[in-house]
Formats: C-alpha cells, sequence, structure tokens
C-alpha cells in the first residue's frame, strides 16, 4: 500500500528543446562527457579560425592602412603578434584565379562564356523552367559558340590556350570531360551488353583497361605518347592533348554507371518494343536509354563531382588549372608563405562547386525515389 | 527488291558483317598507328626495345625504405623501388584508411547529435576538396616544421623536422629469428585455437576465451623468449652530424604526406559505405538480439556488423583500388612511387616513353586485379551461406 501513497515524479521531457537536449546530447553519463569535451574543443577552435580567417585577418589593407603588394606588407609578417590570413594575396592575383593569362582586353568573352554556361546548365538542372525546350536548343549549340568565343575566329582574335588558366581551364576540363564522356559513355555501356561478342570484347577491355590504370598515367599517355602516335604536322595543342585523356577516362567510368541503369531496366521493356517491331537503334534509343537515363542520373552526378576533383591532376602536365595558379602565385617571390591562404582559397571554390553538385544528386536521388550507387566517387 | 533487302537483315549476316567491318577498322586503325610510330620513333632517334632497363639510371632516389639504392644502379632497380614504394604507401594507406573509416562511420551513427554533425562537417570537407590539393597542403605543412637543426624531439628518441622523422632503427642480432619464429608459430596456434573452440561451442555450447588466449600467445610467449634470449636486439640512434641526421629510421615527409592525405580522403568515403552498411541492417535484428539478452557491444560484434560487412565490402573493394591508383600522385609532393620514378625520371632520361608507360600501367592493371580476386575471396567467405 505504501507504494501507492508515493509521489510519483513528473515525467521527463521528451519534446520541446530540454527534451532535444536531452535525448540528443545529454542521454547519459559518458553521452554528456563526450558532449562537454566537444564544446570545449569547439571553444577553443572556433574562436581562433574566426579570428584567423575574418577578423585579424588582411583583406586589402594591412593593419597600418596600406594597400598590400607583397606578403612582406602582410600584418602578421610586419608583426607576427597582429594579424591572421591576408587575404590580400587572392585579390590581387583574383583575375589570374578566374581567367588564367586571358588578355585583359578580351576578358569580357570569358565572361559571356561564364554567363552563357549558367543558362545552359539552367534547363539542365531545372526540369520545371518554362520554355525548357528552347532553352535545351541553346544548350546544344553553346559548346560551338563556346569554342569560337574563348578560342577565336569568326572575327574574335585568337587567344591560345596556353594563356588559359585558373578556374576557367577547371571548368573547360570539367565540363567537356563530362559532356564528351556522355554519349561516347553510352555507345560503351551499349557495346559491352550487345550480343555481338567482338564487340562486346573489345568494349569490355577498354573500360577495364581504363579503369584499372590511374588518370595520371593517361596524362602522361596524352602528353608523352599520342605525339608520336600522329602523324608529322598534325601538332596537337596541350590543352587538348589533356582533354583527350580525361574524356577517355570519364567515359569508362560513366560507361559503367549507365551499364548499371540499363541492367535496371526489366526484360519485358525489350520485348514490348521488338514486338513492335522497332530496329536495335529505335529501341534503345525511343525506350530503353530514356529510362536507363533517368535511373542513372544520381551515380552519373557522382562520378561527375569525381571528375571535377581531378581535373586538378593536370598540373603535374604543366597546364595551369585553379590550383595551378595557386601554386605558381606561391612560387612567385612576392607572395613566398601565403600557402594557407591560398589552398584554403582554392578549396573553398572547389568546395561550393562538388558540394552543389553532391546537393544536386541527392535532391535528384529523392525526387527519383531511387538509390542506385555505383560506389563511385 | 525483297529479297535483296532479306538478305541484309538476316541477323546472322548482318552480325558477321559488322564484327567484320569492326575488326578491320580496328586493324587498319592499329596499322596506321604502329606505321606513324615506328616513322616518329626513327626521326627522333629514339631506340625501342627493353634493353634500356640494364643502363645505370644515374639518379638518386631519396626514399627507399627496402632496398638500397645507389644513383649507379638500374633502371630495372628504379622500378622495383618504385613498385615497393607504391604498395608500401598503399597497403599502409589503406589499412588506416579501413580503421579511421570504420570508427568514424560507427560515430556518424552515435546518438550524440554534436558528435554525428562533426564527423558530418570532417567528411563533407574532406571528400570534397580534391585529393591532390589535400596531398600538396598536408607537404606544405610538414615542410614548414622546424629546421633539423631546431628538431622537436619526442620522448628523447624521435626527432621531427622538415626533413622528416626519424626514429631509432631496431638492429637484429643473431637470436632474433627465434623470436620471430616464436610469433609466427603462435599466430597459426591461435588460429587453430580460434576454430577449435568454435567448433566445441558449434557442439557442446561451452565458450573458450579465444581473444585473451591469442593475445597472450601471439605478445606474451616471444617477449619472455626474448628476454631469455638476452635481448637479442639493440637501436641505432640518430645523431646530429653536421647539418643533418646520421643513422636512424627515416621516414621521409613525403610519405608522411602522401599517408596522411590519402588515409584521411579515403576514411570519409569508407566512413559512408560503412554508415550505409550498418543502416542496411534492419531495426529487428537489433531488437531480437536485445531481447535475447546479448550485451550492446556483442549485439555490434555477432549481429551487426557480419550482417553489414555484406553491405559493405564490394563498395570497399573499389575504395582500395582507387586508394591504390591514387598514391600515383605522388608524383606532385616528389615521392618516389612507380609512376614519379620510373614512369617520370627514367623516361625522361631515356626518351623511351612507350616501354615506361606500357610498365607502368600494366603493373597498375596486375595490382588492381591482384586487389579485386582477394577481396572476391574474401566477399564470398562473406556472403550468405545456405545450409
Amino acid at each position: 500500500m505504501n507504494e501507492m501513497n508515493e509521489v510519483r515524479k513528473p515525467p521527463v521531457a521528451t519534446t520541446g528543446i530540454i527534451g532535444w537536449l536531452r535525448i540528443n546530447l545529454f542521454f547519459n553519463w559518458t553521452n554528456s562527457l563526450i558532449t562537454l569535451f566537444v564544446i570545449y574543443c569547439l571553444y577553443k577552435f572556433i574562436p581562433w579560425i574566426l579570428d584567423w580567417t575574418i577578423f585579424s585577418a588582411d583583406f586589402k589593407y594591412n593593419y597600418l592602412g596600406e594597400q598590400i603588394t607583397n606578403q612582406e606588407m602582410c600584418s602578421r609578417n610586419l608583426d607576427p603578434e597582429n594579424g591572421g590570413a591576408c587575404w590580400a594575396v587572392i585579390y590581387v592575383r583574383f583575375y589570374q584565379f578566374i581567367y588564367g593569362f586571358y588578355p585583359k582586353v578580351e576578358v569580357w568573352r570569358v565572361n559571356v562564356a561564364y554567363f552563357m554556361l549558367a543558362l545552359a546548365l539552367l534547363p539542365l538542372l531545372y526540369t520545371k523552367l518554362p520554355y525548357r525546350r528552347y532553352f535545351l536548343y541553346f544548350t546544344y549549340i553553346f559548346p560551338v559558340i563556346a569554342y569560337f568565343l574563348l578560342n577565336g575566329g569568326l572575327g574574335f582574335t585568337e587567344v591560345s590556350t596556353n594563356k588559359w588558366g585558373g578556374l576557367l581551364v577547371t571548368l573547360v576540363l570539367g565540363c567537356t570531360g563530362i559532356a564528351l564522356a556522355f554519349p561516347i559513355g553510352i555507345m560503351l555501356a551499349l557495346g559491352r551488353r550487345s550480343k555481338l561478342p567482338i564487340i562486346s570484347m573489345m568494349c569490355t577491355l577498354f573500360i577495364e583497361f581504363i579503369r584499372g590504370v590511374p588518370l595520371i598515367t593517361l596524362l602522361f599517355f596524352g602528353m608523352v605518347m599520342l605525339p608520336l602516335f600522329l602523324p608529322e604536322g598534325i601538332d596537337m595543342d596541350g590543352l587538348v592533348r589533356v582533354l583527350v585523356a580525361v574524356t577517355l577516362f570519364q567515359s569508362a567510368y560513366m560507361a559503367e554507371v549507365i551499364r548499371g541503369g540499363l541492367q535496371a531496366i526489366p526484360p519485358g521493356q525489350y520485348e514490348a518494343a521488338k514486338s513492335l517491331g522497332m530496329s536495335y537503334w529505335r529501341m534503345n534509343l525511343l525506350i530503353i536509354l530514356p529510362q536507363a537515363i533517368r535511373i542513372s542520373i544520381p551515380p552519373i552526378v557522382n562520378t561527375s563531382i569525381g571528375l571535377f576533383k581531378d581535373t586538378t591532376l593536370v598540373i603535374i602536365v604543366g597546364i595551369l588549372d585553379l590550383l595551378g595558379i595557386g601554386r605558381g602565385t606561391l612560387a612567385d617571390t612576392n607572395w613566398l608563405g601565403l600557402s594557407y591562404e591560398i589552398y584554403f582559397f582554392v578549396s573553398l571554390v572547389f568546395f561550393i562547386f562538388t558540394f552543389g553538385m553532391s546537393r544536386y544528386s541527392l535532391y535528384l536521388e529523392k525526387k527519383l525515389k531511387t538509390g542506385i550507387n555505383m560506389g563511385a566517387d | 527488291m525483297r529479297s535483296n533487302l532479306g538478305f541484309f537483315s538476316d541477323e546472322k549476316f548482318r552480325s558477321i558483317f559488322f564484327q567484320t567491318l569492326v575488326v578491320g577498322l580496328f586493324a587498319l586503325g592499329l596499322f596506321f598507328v604502329i606505321s606513324t610510330t615506328s616513322y616518329n620513333l626513327e626521326k627522333r632517334n629514339i631506340a625501342t626495345g627493353w634493353s634500356f632497363l640494364q643502363n645505370p639510371a644515374g639518379f638518386d632516389i631519396s626514399f627507399s625504405p627496402f632496398l638500397e639504392f645507389k644513383s649507379t644502379d638500374t633502371h630495372l632497380k628504379v622500378y622495383f623501388v618504385g613498385v615497393l614504394n607504391t604498395l608500401l604507401v598503399s597497403v599502409t594507406g589503406c589499412i588506416a584508411a579501413t580503421i579511421l573509416g570504420f570508427i568514424l562511420g560507427i560515430v556518424r551513427l552515435s546518438s550524440n547529435w554534436l558528435l554525428s554533425r562533426l564527423v558530418y562537417i570532417y567528411v563533407e570537407f574532406s571528400r570534397n576538396v580534391p585529393l591532390l590539393l589535400q596531398i600538396i597542403l598536408w607537404y606544405s605543412i610538414l615542410i614548414q616544421l622546424p629546421r633539423v637543426k631546431q628538431s622537436l624531439q619526442v620522448l628523447d628518441v624521435f626527432y621531427i623536422s622538415n626533413r622528416g622523422l626519424y626514429s631509432p632503427r631496431p638492429i637484429f642480432e643473431s637470436g632474433f629469428s627465434y623470436v620471430l619464429i616464436a610469433i609466427v608459430l603462435a599466430l597459426i596456434s591461435s588460429f587453430l585455437i580460434n576454430r577449435w573452440a568454435k567448433k566445441r561451442q558449434d557442439k557442446t555450447g561451452q565458450q573458450f576465451p579465444v581473444f585473451s588466449s591469442s593475445i597472450g600467445l601471439i605478445f606474451i610467449v616471444p617477449l619472455i623468449l626474448f628476454f631469455i634470449l638476452g635481448s637479442p636486439m639493440s637501436f641505432e640512434h640518430p645523431e646530429m652530424k653536421g647539418f643533418n641526421f646520421k643513422g636512424g629510421l627515416v621516414i621521409r615527409p613525403e610519405f608522411i604526406a602522401m599517408f596522411l592525405a590519402l588515409s584521411i580522403y579515403t576514411a570519409a568515403f569508407i566512413s559512408e559505405i560503412v554508415r550505409a552498411g550498418i543502416m542496411s541492417v534492419s531495426k529487428g535484428q537489433r531488437e531480437a538480439s536485445a531481447a535475447i539478452g546479448l550485451k550492446q557491444t556483442w549485439i555490434m560484434r555477432l549481429i551487426i556488423i557480419p550482417q553489414a560487412l555484406r553491405v559493405i565490402v564490394p563498395p570497399l573493394t573499389s575504395q582500395y583500388l582507387n586508394l591504390t591508383k591514387n598514391s600515383s600522385l605522388g608524383i606532385a609532393v616528389g615521392y618516389a612511387d612507380l609512376v614519379h620514378g620510373f614512369g617520370g625520371i627514367s623516361l625522361n632520361q631515356t626518351g623511351q616513353a612507350i616501354e615506361c608507360m606500357a610498365i607502368v600501367m600494366a603493373t597498375y592493371l596486375s595490382i588492381s586485379l591482384t586487389i579485386s580476386f582477394f577481396m572476391n575471396i574474401y566477399n564470398r567467405s562473406i556472403q550468405f551461406k545456405e545450409k
């Protein structure tokens, strides 16, 4: 009877802020200790990093109010106890980071190309766009426009590709590689699944070979061996040679992703298309591929992220992409020793692009309700 | 008209026709490439063949922990040093990435919100920043360490400077082989004990402390033997001579940068794979094992992990392959691996691009195939076996 008389304690909160804190941060003793330790570390770390990146950092002027033109004028080099990051290097070299050594008079062409790229991507990323069909026509002709715009011809003065650099090269490599690898990847995937034994074997060998070797060996192949394979007189541009290697590499990975999509198509679709009397190409183009590509879009985006990151490898064969410009700046005696600022900036630019792409692929996955992931990075 | 069309739309004929066409075009292309290449090679006075492998290399390799390398050694030896360095950074990287990845994957699922968010931020940052940039960043941090003269001293025996990590080098004396034999025997016997204990448990339900007895066998028995034999091992300490350390074991910053970047980058991917694997095990399994009274750690070890491994291993294999291929980025910081040593310096010195690149590519292909082969065997062993 005694138990009945005891006053029962009110139940512990499981809702609201207190409840959330209790469940997620202070569930039991060990959990609480971990939480407190993490909070302590963050309390030490966050103010320090904020101070270094923002509050004591130089953006354009040092703490004496002078405009910074070399590393000796950075606050932290004038007075080690005063000053954090020296972002002035990014400010001074911003043009090179974005356009490379593109002539200043012609730079509007790059800006127009950047703008047009965004316009061309719009109908691909956003399927509910009004008048999407007309935007898509523009997307198809965009590569041609961009070629003449950036490279010259049709009344534009020629700008040799060795003047290109920075983000321009990164985007050209990434976008062209992905765009060219897509159709080649489809052909390879169809070839690998073909009933014709020789074609299937050749496609399989090609795909497995490319996937088995590192990209850097393919870049060397493009740089060192390709000129030997071509007849005299045909002199390929350095950027084009790298593009060949990047495209070959990406198309093998793209082929495997699309093959995954093709395998997911139920055989009834093939049978239905054949019973309507469709030829092999009509069946694939009208029935199979639209469905297969639709379900393999998330992994396609994932391999594209991988390629976008891998474009940095071109610095090893001497092409100045975003990272290449960063390293070039570091080699300049004016900006010696500012490696953290430069690498931080380059990482941030890459992070914005790749994180955006990965969010987009997650959004698509949710929209398509498919969880196919081929384990591609 | 009708019969003409029928002839071409015959499936068998078309199959043979198209395949012959493809083979013909391929052969034609190959012939064209070979003839232009041989013409180009002749014009540039580049000899073909494999004899260059026997020529002296004429350059030094700063990091060769397994083979002694002098500049008078052949290009063939450059190749072997390169393969060993590639394997060294790949194997150590895979081990570290797996351990780190598993820990992070499990922590990511922790009920502590702050901790799991922290791991999430780490994963997103290291997955979305190019690996090459991370390698270069680690390297630039390591070479900003103090100079040799002011090296940091850890525990009186390790020296850390911008030339790398210097530690004492163990020198094995004659009796040490007995200790090694004892370790091998202990490994074999603990494997046998494990099998025996499992059989006995299946039959009688009795358990045997396999883990602690194995630890005792592998560590304590060789250690006792080591002291009985009168400690047949001494250390050669690094000593400051002139401007640098002499003697001792040195781990170069190039290797440390590669190792850190590769394992931290790949661990982020592995942690996501582990997380997906653990989440793929249905909730009912955890509840059922809790209902029959298993402890929390046992639920993880006996119920969740074995089932999760079936999902984890195939993508884990492709991460190992990626890591091995990514180790070729060592060229950016001057790590003397296969691509940098043999595919880079040797290629430039001999000019025999085709031979060098063919060897490098073939080596990577065989390493990839070997990893796939062993991981497939392992994968088969953990798949669900129907009785």
